[in-house]
């Protein structure tokens, strides 16, 4: 039941994804033509807190970050993996809920791992 | 309830009477992305109105109270400041990244906007994955905000990102998990299947214990989600000037705000649609006298409700809890409610298989 019965979701998707892309530009068109301009060296330093910035900003950074991205991956692939089974889990019944028990128990053990080997402290 | 497609099949069938279809297709197009974009800057204007009068009103002040009637039109002032500020091009910003950051963020939410059904055939994409699309459109979001960080060349703003993108991912996985719940319950992905699904008894009550713990871990990973409330981290004003959008002026700046507001409508809509009935009124079975008095209630008005509800309690918590440090937001996450959210969803599967359900 689309807002316009005669257009595939796929049309409407690729007219949202326009529209957005349309608001930043018309926006962003609009504030380039009213809004003012001036140039000074000054104004081209980074703000960041005020003072001037030392050293790279673009810099390797805390592996804590990354260790809970991988996490992540492994949790969200399961979840990917679970969504069709919730779909339909009322016409597998209890058999297929045991099935996805069994996959459930293996992954929390991986989390239960995890946890134990500390990746889930910050660090 | 009205159903909408009346009026939106009138129009198609005006259009296809015409012209040829293409042109039809067209045309239609153009006058939904208009309507989206109408929606969208009004939902974001009512929204920056909305939290600046609550936050006031939690802080016993007035809010803005100058231009116009109660301060109504000091959004539209707002909104015109911050178009008229300069674009501000700063030396060492990697140029090109710095400029799609806006684009991703806007459009993942526009994208999103379009998926919610306001009411009875007043929706615009309507996939059958439809809230798995929405979960996957949302997580484009993140990209945005970490490119905004990443090429901003600032040491703060980095922080902030890659705060930003661990919470975000974090969370995301407790709010999936807290929507299967009731997708298990529902038997269905497709955002209308949903709704249509709650037209005896919403998913809060029909899933009674699981469906209100499934709530509330939702209602939690939706905040974080959104950056907001005590976990705004990423923006943390005390640590990090701005975070992620320090170095952004203007409408640069804007579009992050916007994007921030409208995802706060979008996940009280999902929520609102997912365990409040979205746009189907109050029913209680066998109170049929009570259920004609509020399909009287258009739906539109049911959704809107339930949704700027949901978001007072998010901008409630907002200003009422302190700000967490990152080792315990994601010690929160990955230690009690994603184990908690797994538990859930095999409390619900059970409850479902064995027909514990209203």
């Amino acid at each position: 039941m689309n807002l316009l019965l005669e257009i595939s979701n796929g049309d409407l998707a690729v007219t949202a994804t326009l529209t957005g892309i349309g608001l930043v530009f018309a926006a962003l068109l609009i504030a380039r033509l009213i809004s003012p301009k001036s140039y000074s060296v000054k104004k081209g330093e980074t703000y960041e807190c005020g003072i001037p910035t030392r050293g790279e900003s673009m810099i390797q950074f805390k592996s804590g970050y990354y260790i809970f991205a991988i996490l992540f991956l492994i949790f969200d692939v399961e979840t990917v993996f679970l969504y069709p089974w919730a779909t339909i889990m009322r016409s597998l019944g209890p058999s297929g809920l045991l099935c996805v028990a069994i996959f459930m128990f293996i992954l929390i053990l991986g989390l239960a791992y995890a946890w134990r080997k500390g990746a889930l402290k910050w660090q | 309830m009205f159903d909408f497609s009346i009026i939106t099949n009138w129009f198609n069938n005006l259009l296809i009477g015409c012209m040829p279809e293409w042109a039809a297709v067209l045309i239609e197009c153009v006058v939904i992305g208009v309507l989206v974009l109408l929606t969208y800057t009004v939902l974001a204007l009512f929204y920056i109105l909305y939290e600046r009068k609550l936050c006031a009103w939690f802080q016993c002040r007035l809010g803005p109270m100058r231009v116009g009637p109660w301060g109504l039109l000091q959004v539209f002032a707002d909104m015109f400041k911050i178009l008229i500020k300069e674009l501000i091009s700063l030396k060492g910003t990697d140029k090109f990244l710095f400029k799609l950051a806006p684009y991703i963020i806007i459009t993942s939410s526009v994208v999103m906007l379009a998926c919610l059904p306001w009411g009875r055939g007043l929706q615009i994409i309507d996939y059958n994955i439809g809230i798995f699309f929405v979960l996957a459109v949302s997580s484009v979001g993140v990209l945005g905000i970490l490119l905004a960080g990443w090429s901003s060349n600032n040491k703060y703003t980095l922080i902030g990102a890659m705060r930003s993108g661990a919470q975000m991912i974090s969370y995301e996985l407790s709010l999936g998990l807290a929507l299967m719940s009731i997708i298990v319950l529902a038997g269905t992905m497709n955002i209308n299947d949903l709704v249509w699904a709650q037209d005896k008894c919403w998913f809060i009550f029909q899933g009674h214990i699981p469906a209100i713990i499934a709530f509330i871990i939702y209602v939690i990973a939706a905040t974080a989600e959104t950056n907001r409330g005590p976990f705004d981290l990423p923006e943390a004003e005390h640590e990090l000037t701005a975070g992620y959008h320090t170095e952004y002026s203007g409408i640069h700046f804007g579009f992050f705000y916007l994007a921030e507001y409208l995802n706060l409508f979008i996940v009280s809509g999902i929520a609102s649609l997912m365990f409040l009935g979205g746009w189907m009124p109050l029913h209680i079975p066998g109170w049929d006298g009570f259920n004609a008095v509020m399909n009287w209630i258009p739906g539109i008005v049911w959704f809107l409700a339930k949704a700027f509800f949901i978001s007072y309690v998010i901008i409630w918590f907002k200003w009422t809890f302190p700000r967490v440090r990152i080792d315990q937001l994601l010690a929160f996450e990955w230690k009690y409610m994603m184990p908690f959210a797994l538990a859930n969803l095999v409390l619900m599967a059970v409850c479902v298989a064995f027909g514990l359900t209203f």
